[in-house]
C-alpha cells in the first residue's frame, strides 16, 4: 500500500513535530509513508472565506501531489474534511471536468489519522506510553464533518500510563473557525474562554485534539491565562514511547 | 410601537456590544441550555429519528421542486373551501392587503397570532401607519411589543429577558394599552403568564379581525396549520369574524399525509415536547364555526430569489423550529439582536442573504457569523446543510466584490496566500522567511508556552485580533518540509 | 401591468427551470409497537399535567357530574350525555362563553405516543369556541378511539373539517424557558377515559 502524508500547511510551517510524530508512528506500525514534496495546503482557508476561484489552483496542486497513492493520511480532521467534502465544490466551480474527476479520486482516499489507524490498519493499541493526566477535545470537523466518532478515544484508552479525564461540554466548538478567529475575534475569544475554563476544570496537565489549529487557539488562551496546561496533538501522544 | 432593525451595524460590531452585556449572556446561556436538554430527551425517545429527518426533508424538498404546481393546487383548494386567496410580491403589497381588509370591516385593531412572516414584512408598523393597532398575543411577542424591544429568537422572541425584567415591563406598560397589571405582580412565571391572560382576554373577546401566519399549507386540501402552545392562536383563529393568514410560498406541502413527519419533527425540535399543547388546522370557511370570512395572502418577498439558488434552495425547507439557534455557540453568546433581522442564528445567517442578496454590508457580514462547527446541521429536523450554505453565501459575498476598483486587504491577502499555496516552491520560500522570523521571536520573546516553546504576546496591527487574548507560538526554525529534505524523512 | 399572482408563479417557474421536480421521498418510519396503547396514552396525557379519570360507560354521567361539581358548564348539542345544570350551546357569543366555567365534549381520536386528543368539532364536540373559552375542559375519550401514533391519526382525520389537537392544558415556556401551565386556553384539561 502506497501511503502519503498530507502534513497540512499549518503543521508544515508551525508544528513540524506533529508531522514527525505521524512519520514515526506509521513507520513503527510498518507503514512506509511518503511525503510528496509538491503538496501545499488543502485550500480550506480560501474556501471557508468564500474565495472559491482562488482555491482552484490550490486544489489542483493537492490532487496532483497525491495522485497515485492508495491512501492519504493527514493529522487534521479539518483538512481531511476539506478534501472529502469541499474539493468537489471547488472543482465544480472550475468547470474543469478533469479536476472534477481527480477530486472524486483523491477525496475518498483521504483519511484523518485516527480513521486511518482504526479503520485501515485495524489497530487501537499503537504501543504508546504517556504518563500524564490528559483530557480530549473532539474538534468540530472531525466530529461532525467526518464523523470520526470515538476512534481517538479508543486509541487514547490503549496508551499506557495515561490518565484520561472527561472534558465538560466537550462537543461544543472552541471558537477557532479559521478566519472566523480574526473576522469575529470577540466572539471567537468568548467561545475560547469557555472552552479554556472547561479544560482547566478537569485538572488535566495536557489537552489533546486531532487538529493543531484548534489547539493553537485554545492553547493560546490557556497560555495567556497562565493555566499551565500544555496542548499536544494526538499524533504526538500516540508516537510517545517509553524510550522517548 | 416596537423597534426596527433597519440601520443595524454589521455582525462583528453588534456582537461585540452584546458580548459586553453580562445579564444578556446569563439569560441566554440559561435559556439555551434548558431547551437543548429538553430537546435531547424527547429526540432520544424516537428510535428512528434520523429516518424521520430524512422523511421530513424529503416532504419539503419535493414540495419546493414542484412549487408552481402546488401553489396553483393550493389556490384552487382554498378557493373551493370558501377562502379568498391574495398574492403579494413583497412586504409592501402584503401589508397593503391586510390593511385594506381591516379597513373594509371598519376595524381599527387586529389580534395577532405569532408569525415570522408578518414580523419579516413589518406588518405591525405598516398597520400602525394606517391607523390600525396590531396586538401581539403570544406571551413572548407581547413582552417584546410592550418593551418597545426587538425579537431575538424565532420561537421565544423575548428569550433575552429574565423574569424580573418581564415583571417590570408588564407593570410599566400594560396599563397604557389595555388592562393594567395588578399592583402586587410578582416575578413568578405562572403569575406573569396569568397577568398576560387577563390583559389579553378583553382583546380576544373584542377583536373583529385576526391576523395569523401558518406553519404549513396543504396544497391538495387547502388546509392551513398553526402550531402553538398558549391558546392565543386558537383564540385568534376561532373568535373573530375575519381571519387573514399571511403565508410564505415555501410553507406548502403537497398532501395531507405529508403532515405526518412534520408534526412529529417540529414540536420535538422546537419546544422539546412530544407534541405542542395546541395545533389548529382549518380549510377555508366552516359554516357556523369560527371566522366566516377567511383570507390567505401568499407571500414571495425574496423567496423566489432563494429558490433560484441551487445550493441555498434547501433553506426554504426551514420549519422555523429554532433548534439551530439553541445549539449554536455563536448565538448562545451574542444573542439574536446582533444578526439585525427577525431571523437570527444559523438559519438567519443564510436566509437573510438568500432572501435579500448581499449588497448591503450588514447582510454580507452574516454568512461569516459562524465558526462552521456544524452543530446546526446535526439538529435541523429538515436536514438543511447550513455550513455548506454559509460557505456558498460567503462565496456570493466575495464574488459580489470581484469587480471592485480597489480590492480589499483581505482579497489581496487571499490572492497572495493562494499564489503561495499553488506551488510548493513558493510555499517553501515563505516558510524559510517565517523560520527566520521565528528565530528572532524565540530570541527576544519573553512569553513561553507550557512545554517551553517561545510565543508572541500582544502584537499591534493585523495580528492584534489574534493576540489580544491568545498567545501565538513562534514559528519553528525549521519547517517539516525542510526537516524531511535534510534528514530524508528522518532516515538519515 | 401583470398581476402579482402571475409574476410570482413565473418567478417560481424560472427559478426551477433546470431543476427536476422528481425527488424520492422516503417513507416516515413508524414507532415500534409499545404494547398497551391505552396505558401509554394515559401516561403521556398525565405527563402534560392533565388529569385522567377512567370509568365504564355506565359510570360516565356520575364521573362527569363529580368533576364539574358546582361549576356552570356548556355542552355541545350532540354530546348524548345528561350533564346536570349544563346549557346546550346555542350560538353563544364569546362574552357569554367567558361567563361559563366549564365545557364537556367528546373527541375524535386519541394519540398514545404523544398523549394528544384531536377534536374534529362534530356535533358531539361542538364548534371550536365552546371548548376554548371556558377554563375547564372535560373531554370524554373512548378507549376504542386511541391510536398508536401521529400517522394513524392523520389517516383517520378529515382535513375538510376544522381540527384542534390538544396535548395537555394551555402552556407557555416563554419566561426563561420554564414550562408554565395555563395561559389562554383552558387551564385545566380533565380527560375521562371510557373503558
Ligand atoms: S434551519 Fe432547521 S433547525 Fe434551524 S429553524 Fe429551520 S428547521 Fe429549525
Amino acid at each position: 500500500m502506497r501511503v502519503a502524508l498530507q502534513v497540512t500547511c499549518v503543521n508544515d510551517a508551525m508544528f513540524p513535530d506533529t508531522g514527525k510524530a505521524v512519520v514515526r508512528l506509521l513507520r513503527h506500525l510498518g507503514v512506509d509513508v511518503d511525503f510528496p514534496s509538491a503538496q501545499t495546503c488543502c485550500g480550506q482557508p480560501m474556501v471557508n472565506t468564500g474565495y472559491l476561484d482562488e482555491a482552484v489552483p490550490v486544489v489542483r496542486t493537492f490532487v496532483r501531489a497525491f495522485a497515485g497513492y492508495d491512501a492519504v493520511v493527514t493529522p487534521s480532521g479539518s483538512c481531511a474534511g476539506s478534501a472529502r467534502h469541499q474539493h468537489s465544490i471547488v472543482a465544480e466551480r472550475s468547470g474543469d471536468p478533469a479536476l472534477v474527476a481527480a477530486v472524486a479520486e483523491t477525496g475518498p482516499r483521504t483519511y484523518e489519522l485516527s480513521e486511518f489507524l482504526v479503520d485501515v490498519l485495524g489497530v487501537t493499541d499503537v504501543g504508546a506510553y504517556f504518563p500524564h493526566r490528559v483530557t480530549y477535545h473532539p474538534t468540530c470537523h472531525s466530529l461532525r464533518m467526518l464523523g470520526v466518532g470515538d476512534r481517538p478515544q479508543r486509541l487514547l484508552e490503549q496508551v499506557r500510563g495515561i490518565e484520561l479525564v472527561d472534558l465538560p461540554m466537550a462537543e461544543e466548538c472552541c471558537g477557532f473557525g479559521g478566519t472566523f478567529a480574526l473576522k469575529n475575534a470577540d466572539t471567537s475569544i468568548a467561545m475560547g474562554a469557555d472552552k479554556a475554563r472547561h479544560v482547566r476544570d478537569t485538572g488535566a496537565e495536557v489537552l489533546v485534539a486531532g487538529d493543531n489549529s484548534c489547539l493553537m487557539h485554545i492553547g493560546g488562551m490557556l497560555s495567556r491565562q497562565r493555566a499551565g496546561v500544555r496542548v499536544v496533538h494526538l499524533a504526538e501522544i500516540l508516537a510517545s514511547t517509553e524510550e522517548s | 410601537m416596537s423597534g426596527t432593525f433597519v440601520g443595524m451595524p454589521a455582525f462583528p460590531t453588534a456582537a461585540r456590544a452584546a458580548l459586553g452585556d453580562t445579564q444578556l449572556r446569563r439569560n441566554l446561556a440559561h435559556a439555551t441550555q434548558t431547551i437543548r436538554d429538553k430537546r435531547a430527551l424527547v429526540v432520544a425517545e424516537v428510535e428512528d429519528w434520523e429516518d424521520l429527518r430524512l422523511a421530513g426533508a424529503g416532504v419539503k424538498e419535493a414540495a419546493l421542486r414542484d412549487l408552481a404546481t402546488h401553489l396553483e393546487t393550493l389556490e384552487a383548494s382554498l378557493t373551493r373551501a370558501g377562502a379568498t386567496v391574495h398574492w403579494a410580491r413583497d412586504a409592501a403589497e402584503a401589508c397593503a392587503i391586510v390593511a385594506s381588509i381591516t379597513h373594509a370591516h371598519g376595524a381599527d385593531e387586529v389580534a395577532k397570532v405569532k408569525s415570522m412572516a408578518t414580523a419579516e414584512i413589518g406588518l405591525n408598523e405598516a398597520l400602525e401607519a394606517e391607523g390600525i393597532a396590531a396586538w401581539e398575543t403570544d406571551l413572548a411577542e407581547l413582552i417584546v411589543q410592550l418593551g418597545d424591544d426587538l425579537p431575538s429568537h424565532i420561537l421565544v422572541p423575548a428569550i433575552h429577558r429574565n423574569r424580573a425584567e418581564i415583571r417590570e415591563i408588564f407593570q410599566r406598560r400594560m396599563g397604557d394599552v389595555g388592562k393594567a397589571a395588578p399592583a402586587d405582580l410578582s416575578d413568578e412565571p405562572a403569575v406573569l403568564a396569568g397577568a398576560a391572560r387577563e390583559h389579553l382576554r378583553e382583546k380576544f373577546l373584542r377583536a373583529k379581525v385576526a391576523v395569523s401566519g401558518a406553519n404549513f399549507a396543504v396544497a391538495d386540501t387547502g388546509t392551513l396549520v398553526v402550531v402553538e402552545s398558549e391558546g392565543n392562536g386558537r383564540m385568534c383563529l376561532t373568535l373573530p369574524e375575519v381571519l387573514v393568514s399571511v403565508v410564505g410560498i415555501e410553507k406548502v406541502v403537497a398532501t395531507w399525509a405529508d403532515l405526518d413527519p412534520m408534526l412529529r419533527l417540529l414540536p420535538r425540535s422546537s419546544t422539546g415536547e412530544r407534541m405542542n399543547p395546541y395545533t389548529s388546522t382549518w380549510s377555508g370557511v366552516s359554516p357556523g364555526d369560527g371566522p366566516q370570512e377567511v383570507h390567505v395572502v401568499l407571500l414571495d418577498n425574496g423567496r423566489t430569489r432563494a429558490l433560484a439558488d441551487d445550493v441555498g434552495r434547501q433553506a426554504l425547507r426551514c420549519i422555523r423550529c429554532s433548534a439551530c439557534l439553541n445549539v449554536c455557540p455563536v448565538y448562545e453568546r451574542v444573542g439574536g439582536h446582533a444578526y439585525g433581522s427577525v431571523y437570527p442564528g444559523p438559519i438567519g445567517a443564510i436566509l437573510n442573504p438568500l432572501l435579500n442578496g448581499v449588497s448591503d454590508e450588514q447582510t454580507a457580514s452574516l454568512p461569516y457569523a459562524s465558526s462552521l462547527c456544524g452543530a446546526c446541521f446535526e439538529v435541523c429536523p429538515v436536514r438543511i446543510d447550513i455550513p455548506s450554505v454559509l460557505v456558498d453565501q460567503r462565496a456570493a459575498v466575495v464574488d459580489s466584490h470581484r469587480n471592485d476598483r480597489v480590492p480589499s486587504a483581505e482579497a489581496l491577502a487571499m490572492k497572495a496566500t493562494a499564489w503561495a499555496f499553488s506551488d510548493s516552491r513558493r510555499l517553501a520560500w515563505a516558510e524559510r522567511a517565517s523560520g527566520i522570523a521565528g528565530r528572532v521571536i524565540t530570541r527576544f520573546s519573553r512569553t513561553t508556552l507550557p512545554g517551553g516553546r517561545a510565543a508572541s504576546g500582544r502584537l499591534p496591527g493585523p495580528a492584534a485580533g489574534w493576540t489580544g487574548a491568545r498567545d501565538l507560538p513562534a514559528p519553528p526554525a525549521e519547517s517539516f518540509r525542510e526537516w524531511w529534505d535534510r534528514t530524508d524523512g528522518g532516515q538519515r | 401591468m401583470t398581476s402579482a399572482r402571475d409574476d410570482i408563479l413565473a418567478a417560481v417557474r424560472s427559478a426551477l427551470a433546470d431543476v427536476s421536480p422528481a425527488v424520492s421521498v422516503p417513507a416516515a418510519p413508524r414507532a415500534p409497537d409499545r404494547g398497551d396503547l391505552v396505558a401509554l396514552f394515559v401516561e403521556r396525557v398525565e405527563d402534560y399535567r392533565a388529569v385522567v379519570t377512567r370509568c365504564t360507560s355506565a359510570e360516565l354521567g356520575g364521573v362527569v357530574a363529580e368533576v364539574l361539581g358546582a361549576r356552570t358548564s356548556v355542552v355541545p348539542p350532540g354530546l348524548e350525555l345528561e350533564v346536570p345544570n349544563a346549557v346546550v350551546d346555542d350560538a353563544f357569543t364569546a362574552d357569554q362563553l367567558d361567563a361559563i366555567d366549564a365545557v364537556v365534549t367528546r373527541a375524535r381520536v386519541g394519540i398514545a405516543e404523544t398523549g394528544t386528543i384531536v377534536l374534529d368539532h362534530q356535533p358531539d364536540q361542538g364548534r371550536r369556541a365552546i371548548s376554548l373559552v371556558p377554563d375547564l375542559h372535560v373531554c370524554i375519550v373512548d378507549v376504542s378511539q386511541v391510536v398508536a401514533d401521529v400517522p394513524d391519526a392523520i389517516a383517520l382525520l378529515d382535513p375538510s373539517r376544522p381540527l384542534t389537537w390538544i396535548s395537555g392544558p394551555s402552556a407557555t415556556s416563554d419566561i426563561e424557558l420554564n414550562r408554565v401551565e395555563g395561559v389562554h386556553g383552558p387551564r385545566t384539561l380533565h380527560v375521562v377515559l371510557v373503558l
